[in-house]
């Protein structure tokens, strides 16, 4: 009996693996990524929400879309703490995607930070999906304060460099229980593809698709290409002929019986 | 079910014999194997749940030589695949398993070859399992090494070689107490770089107090993950709580061991279901506890002293080789121990394929070290819990393992 496969995050369930990240916003992104990427999960960066009377980017959240906020801005975890309680109080929801950089040349995740906001936001009851650089030791600290998924980076934010990450992401997928979400640095469908069959839980893309020269078909692009690689990934790779020669010796010839 | 296991004897009291028979064959005089007895610490049930569910959906009977090949060619062996490779399907891939096994050791702990060797000190045992030669019913010539007998015994290992030290006991509470093992561990860490032990369960107190006394290496043999089966086994006694047996491990690991070993004791139980909780219950509890030092044992039923019906006739070695070949490619990282049940070729053969630690030098009798390893009589020894195959001394064995190319390894541990 086949039975249908979804993304389960924090008890909520989604049938689309690909994420719409926030570092380049517009309507008409966030429109392509609902109709042509399918996503239900959108990234809202907290600090660029605006909270005035004048048009704020929350009135352009469709329906049945999951809001995903996300701390940027915070460079430790007492400001991402903050950041995850204001997203609530405004009215985001429970999901949170920390993000914490100390750094703003190349915006790579604080692990440590991160992981610190992680145990104190989990307990208040938040979703919490950290974003990270692809550490096995960190992720595992991040199950255990509670995370829902882990979120590593595949390379710089904002990069299109693709899996420069690859092996690490794939230790991440064999030895962590919770879903893996690559994260930042994804810049092409192939890409995407590739993330999925390893075995990833979703993609999140942002610029990959907001710097695209057709926005619309761009997003179809990422949305077979992510439907694609998990598909393999679930039908298990195949069979890849081996190079080299056959041992002529046997090895179980000691067996009796 | 099966009663090839019962044996009376004459020295068992009428009222003794009315109790065995009453729990060989009234299942009601028996007590519930799933519920805890006052003082066994209960602990997350998750780890035992997780094993029991993939335990109990395993068919198979469903996996084909496809499945087999597909597994063959992957890169990780996935709970799937490691399906595959203990079904019957893939007999006939037992050389390409075996090859791809020896790939992952090779990588793993290169040509090492770990030797170390156990020594029991008591066989007194509260417990009544139908197999065992130790059970509480045995009419065998019970003994409990003083300190000074271990000492003895342990200077003559000592002797030999051997760096990495067993320590064994029959489970019994009363007459091998937490305190007596302790001070045999002891005793052990002045003349060994390495003691583990394989003991009755204790709570997680208990491992904390033997590790602070020299202990570092915990087996616990589940014997078998088949509940029901293990009901009908393990009749009376603590043992007979399958759960605390089950927890055992990773007590050892909350109360600081540095390693752990897992096993069932092959034929009891339909032994494909057996090597695949077996495998799992390490692999979760990797998962659970990453810096725990895993291994696996693939002990087969072996003749005990009194019953001589007992053949470890399912599991024969292509079964075992194809067993240990699956645990190799999905825990590569595991070590895998191979017991002197086996016959020497076997043992040999599977070091270069899939097992990283052999016994040498091994007695499974009380007390009798010198006069196998000297020829010099000392007198009575407690008797065997199970006869062995593969009696090579541990300098036999030295030389044997570097002359199959292998390294000879005796202790990779500096305690801390």
């Amino acid at each position: 009996m086949q039975t249908e496969d979804t993304l389960v995050l924090g008890g909520h369930t989604f049938h689309s693996r690909f994420i719409l990240g926030s570092g380049k916003y517009s309507l008409s992104l966030i429109e392509a990524a609902v109709k042509y990427a399918g996503a239900e999960l959108i990234t809202l960066a907290v600090r660029r929400a605006n909270t005035k009377e004048q048009e704020s980017i929350l009135d352009f959240i469709p329906e049945g879309v999951t809001l995903l906020p996300n701390t940027s801005g915070a460079r430790n975890a007492s400001e991402a703490v903050r950041i995850a309680r204001l997203a609530r109080e405004l009215g985001c929801g429970d999901f949170v995607k920390i993000e914490i950089m100390r750094d703003s040349r190349y915006l790579l995740p604080d692990n440590a930070e991160t992981v610190k906001a992680t145990e104190i936001l989990a307990k208040e009851g938040f979703v919490v999906m950290p974003y990270m650089y692809p550490d096995l030791n960190t992720a595992r600290d991040l199950v255990n304060a509670g995370a829902a998924s882990v979120m590593p980076l595949a390379s710089p934010i904002g990069s299109n460099k693709g899996l420069a990450t690859k092996e690490f992401i794939q230790i991440l997928i064999d030895e962590i229980d919770l879903p893996i979400i690559v994260d930042a640095g994804i810049g092409r469908p192939s890409q995407a593809c590739e993330a999925m069959e390893m075995g990833a839980a979703a993609v999140m893309c942002n610029t990959a698709l907001a710097t695209a020269g057709d926005l619309p078909l761009m997003a179809e692009a990422f949305r077979q290409a992510v439907e694609a690689g998990r598909k393999a990934y679930l039908s298990g790779l195949g069979r890849v002929l081996l190079r080299g020669a056959e041992a002529s010796d046997t090895l179980t010839g000691f067996l009796h019986d | 079910m099966d009663n090839r296991f019962f044996v009376d004897s004459a020295h068992l009291s009428e009222e003794a014999l009315r109790r065995k028979h009453a729990l060989e064959q009234d299942p009601s005089c028996r007590t519930d194997c799933m519920t805890y007895l006052p003082g066994m610490e209960q602990i997350s049930p998750e780890l035992r749940e997780r094993v029991l569910t993939e335990m109990a959906g395993y068919d198979y009977s469903r996996y084909t030589g496809k499945d087999v090949l597909r597994a063959l060619q992957h890169d990780r062996c996935t709970i799937e695949d490691l399906k595959a490779f203990l079904s019957p399907a893939a007999a006939p891939f037992l050389e390409q398993m075996a090859e791809k096994a020896r790939l992952e050791t090779r990588k793993h702990f290169g040509n090492t070859v770990y030797l170390f060797t156990p020594l029991y000190i008591a066989n007194y045992c509260e417990n009544y399992c139908v197999y065992c030669g130790f059970n509480c019913y045995n009419d065998i010539r019970r003994m409990r090494l003083t300190a000074e007998q271990i000492e003895h015994e342990m200077q003559v290992i000592a002797e030999s070689g051997m760096e990495e030290i067993l320590l064994l006991t029959g489970e019994s509470h009363a007459q091998s107490s937490v305190e007596y093992i302790g001070e045999a561990c002891k005793l052990a860490r002045k003349y060994f770089r390495m003691v583990g032990i394989e003991i009755y369960p204790v709570n997680t107190e208990d491992y904390r107090y033997l590790h602070t006394c020299g202990v570092d290496y915990v087996t616990v043999f589940q014997e078998t993950y088949d509940v029901q089966k293990y009901e009908e086994l393990h009749l009376a006694g603590h043992k007979r709580v399958f759960p605390y047996r089950f927890e055992a491990q990773e007590r050892a690991l909350m109360g600081g061991m540095r390693g752990i070993a897992c096993s069932a004791l092959l034929g009891l139980a339909d032994f494909r279901k057996d090597a695949l909780a077996t495998a799992l219950h390490a692999f979760y509890l990797q998962r659970k506890y990453p810096h725990a030092e895993i291994s696996l044992s693939c002990p087969r039923l072996r003749p005990i002293v009194n019953n001589g019906t007992i053949r470890p006739l399912d599991v024969g070695e292509k079964e075992l080789c194809q067993i240990l070949c699956a645990y190799r490619l999905f825990l590569p990282f595991a070590g895998i121990t191979v017991s002197s049940r086996e016959s020497r070729s076997f043992r040999d053969g599977i070091v270069k394929i899939a097992a990283t630690k052999i016994s040498a030098g091994v007695s499974t009798g009380i007390g009798d070290h010198e006069q196998k390893y000297t020829g010099k009589d000392t007198g009575e020894g407690g008797d065997e819990q199970f006869e062995i195959n593969d009696s090579r001394s541990f300098r036999t064995m030295y030389q044997d393992m570097e002359q199959e190319g292998l390294q000879p390894v005796l202790n990779d541990y500096l305690y801390v």
